[in-house]
């Protein structure tokens, strides 16, 4: 939280080494590794009842008492699911898709410029501008969600994909400049200049020095901006009125209704909905902790 | 190097160097102008301006749509619940994550993929989870209320989504758990900063587990639990999905803290400016409780 964000990555010990007192053995390890299965498991347990149910027939998923797994597992929910009444899925899944990558793509390319230029440089006004992106982390869209509706109207642009990439990209804005500017300021400056002595042009040095050395930051940055844009739920709730605009977070309470729901639907839909962001979250685990050390912390 | 000092530069250069930077912050400068701060402001001054139910200015409206705030009768229940779902909340949080991240931090076998399904409350979507629980927690047909009853918890199912206090209370619960994965990754990496020789050293003096945690590396994780604790302070308190899922359809306002009765001025009543003021005095109280967080707690006094 401080401004100047000093070196991440490289000081860390991979995957938090075990350290003095965690050295245990024998009995105490598996009681450890007991006591992790039922951490593990109350973690997971949410996101089973939504795979099982998933497989259920209707009749089945509002069965008094429920049953556990599925009596007969119906893999056609993943089928049906794509053309119901209760809203237009493929298009929900088209929005979420084009929404988050947009949003992603908007956030490195006016995430990184800054984030290099001013780890490198000193140059009057450079704290502040870091304070004022750090001042956005406080303003979310729910906050600003009545202004934000009323601004895109005026621009005619409400109810637009174009209006949520430009939410989604605003508000992870901070976030990604934070973690890319502490990356670009762990490479030492004398880097590049023995590179330039050896005759590499500026781009070569970007290409071949300072980015592979950055990319760790890089990859949490557009991962995190990703995920927070494909799970984005009350901005697209005010600003997204047609259905077909709508991402999936909205889309799923489509399926619940006052008097009747299609459960086997909401969480056919948010299986397919969380995979992929599990998988990408899975790639990065082990970068994640330096990650948040470096964004955060230091 | 060569360059010479500051000392001797020209009055010019520190505009030059201002300018010479323009260019790689002014696409950041400009989002942040028009997406952030331009229409805080313009929430700010339709705050104070009488807006139809189609969105029609109808002319200023001076402070009337604070003084709609303070005559709404359950206001008063709503500001409370919110200090209850904030406070409850990232405390209840800020305790399990201590505990989590401690275990997660010792080795054992299967941490990695330990490790790995406490990022999936993160990973998902905040709706799709709220949605799970409240499904589960359904009287009849909600699965958690047969295993509650299958291992005697309860003799029969209870319908905690059908009043206002469980159903509140549940929502906090699922609040916790979403919370809890960035939290335990915070303190996970804050962790990593406490130096073991540090740790080695106080144990060779014969120091107790509990001193041990309570004066080494609690005081030294004092950085990552404010980092956890502001963001979650942000984050709780606008949080929309889990209420809105939750305890979205039980009639009244009982069960509302102020961010979600803003979209139910918005949504419901098409009050667009008095839920203006709404998000007006919403960010200044999130405004006040870092500030007073930050004055009690002083996490980053360094000491």
């Amino acid at each position: 939280m401080t401004v100047t964000a000093p070196a991440p990555a490289k000081a860390r010990p991979r995957g938090g080494a075990p350290r003095p007192g965690g050295q245990a053995t024998g009995v105490r390890r598996w009681l450890m590794a007991t006591g992790g299965l039922v951490v593990a498991l109350v973690f997971v347990a949410p996101y089973l009842i939504m795979l099982t149910g998933s497989f259920k027939t209707r009749s089945e998923i509002l069965r008094v008492p429920a049953t556990y797994l599925p009596q007969q597992w119906v893999p056609s929910n993943y089928v049906t699911m794509w053309s119901t009444p209760e809203t237009p899925l493929p298009y929900n899944m088209v929005s979420t898709i084009v929404i988050s990558v947009c949003a992603t793509l908007l956030v490195l390319a006016v995430a990184m410029p800054a984030a290099y230029y001013t780890a490198r440089f000193r140059f009057p006004g450079r704290v502040a501008f870091l304070l004022l992106v750090l001042m956005t982390q406080m303003l979310q869209p729910t906050v600003l969600a009545a202004g934000l509706f009323r601004e895109f109207i005026t621009l005619g642009i409400n109810d637009t994909w174009l209006a949520m990439i430009l939410v989604n990209g605003a508000f992870n804005l901070s976030f990604a400049v934070w973690i890319m500017h502490s990356f670009f300021a762990s490479v030492p400056a004398e880097l590049d200049e023995a590179a330039m002595l050896d005759g590499a042009s500026r781009l070569q040095i970007l290409r071949r020095v300072t980015l592979p050395l950055v990319w760790p930051g890089i990859v949490t940055a557009i991962i995190f901006t990703f995920v927070a844009a494909w799970n984005e739920f009350a901005a697209s709730l005010v600003i997204l009125t047609t259905a077909e605009n709508q991402p999936l977070s909205v889309a799923l309470t489509k399926f619940v209704g006052q008097y009747e729901s299609a459960w086997q639907y909401v969480f056919a839909v948010s299986v397919v909905g969380i995979v992929p962001v599990v998988l990408l979250f899975a790639l990065i685990e082990k970068r994640l902790v330096a990650g948040l050390t470096a964004g955060a912390i230091k | 190097m060569t360059s010479p000092s500051s000392a001797m530069r020209r009055p010019g250069s520190r505009w030059r160097e201002g300018r010479a930077a323009l260019p790689w912050l002014a696409p950041a400068l400009v989002l942040i102008a028009a997406i952030v701060f331009f229409p805080a402001g313009y929430m700010a001054w339709t705050s104070l301006r009488d807006l139809s139910q189609f969105g029609v200015d109808r002319g200023p409206a001076g402070l009337d749509n604070y003084a709609r705030l303070l005559d709404f009768a359950p206001l008063g229940r709503v500001l409370l619940n919110t200090a209850v779902w904030v406070t409850g909340v990232v405390g209840v949080t800020l305790l399990v994550s201590l505990g989590l991240a401690q275990f997660l931090s010792k080795a054992f076998p299967g941490r990695r993929v330990v490790r790995l399904t406490v990022i999936v409350p993160w990973a998902a979507s905040v709706v799709m989870t709220s949605t799970v629980f409240y499904y589960g927690t359904d009287p009849f047909y909600g699965i958690i209320n047969r295993f509650l009853v299958d291992v005697g918890v309860l003799d029969t199912g209870y319908g905690f989504t059908r009043n206002p206090l469980s159903a509140f209370l549940l929502a906090m619960g699922v609040a916790v758990f979403v919370s809890l994965p960035f939290t335990t990754y915070t303190l996970l990496a804050g962790l990593q900063t406490v130096p073991a020789d540090v740790v080695e050293a106080a144990q060779m003096d014969g120091a107790s587990r509990w001193t041990l945690y309570r004066r080494i590396t609690l005081p030294l994780l004092r950085p990552a639990i404010a980092v956890a604790t502001i963001i979650n302070i942000i984050n709780v308190f606008n949080s929309l999905p889990i209420l809105q899922v939750i305890t979205g359809s039980l009639p009244g306002y009982s069960a509302d803290t102020t961010t979600t009765l803003i979209f139910k001025f918005i949504r419901a009543d098409r009050q667009v400016d008095t839920a203006s003021a709404l998000s007006v005095v919403n960010f200044l109280i999130v405004l006040a409780v870092i500030a007073i967080y930050l004055r009690i707690v002083k996490p980053m006094r360094e000491d």
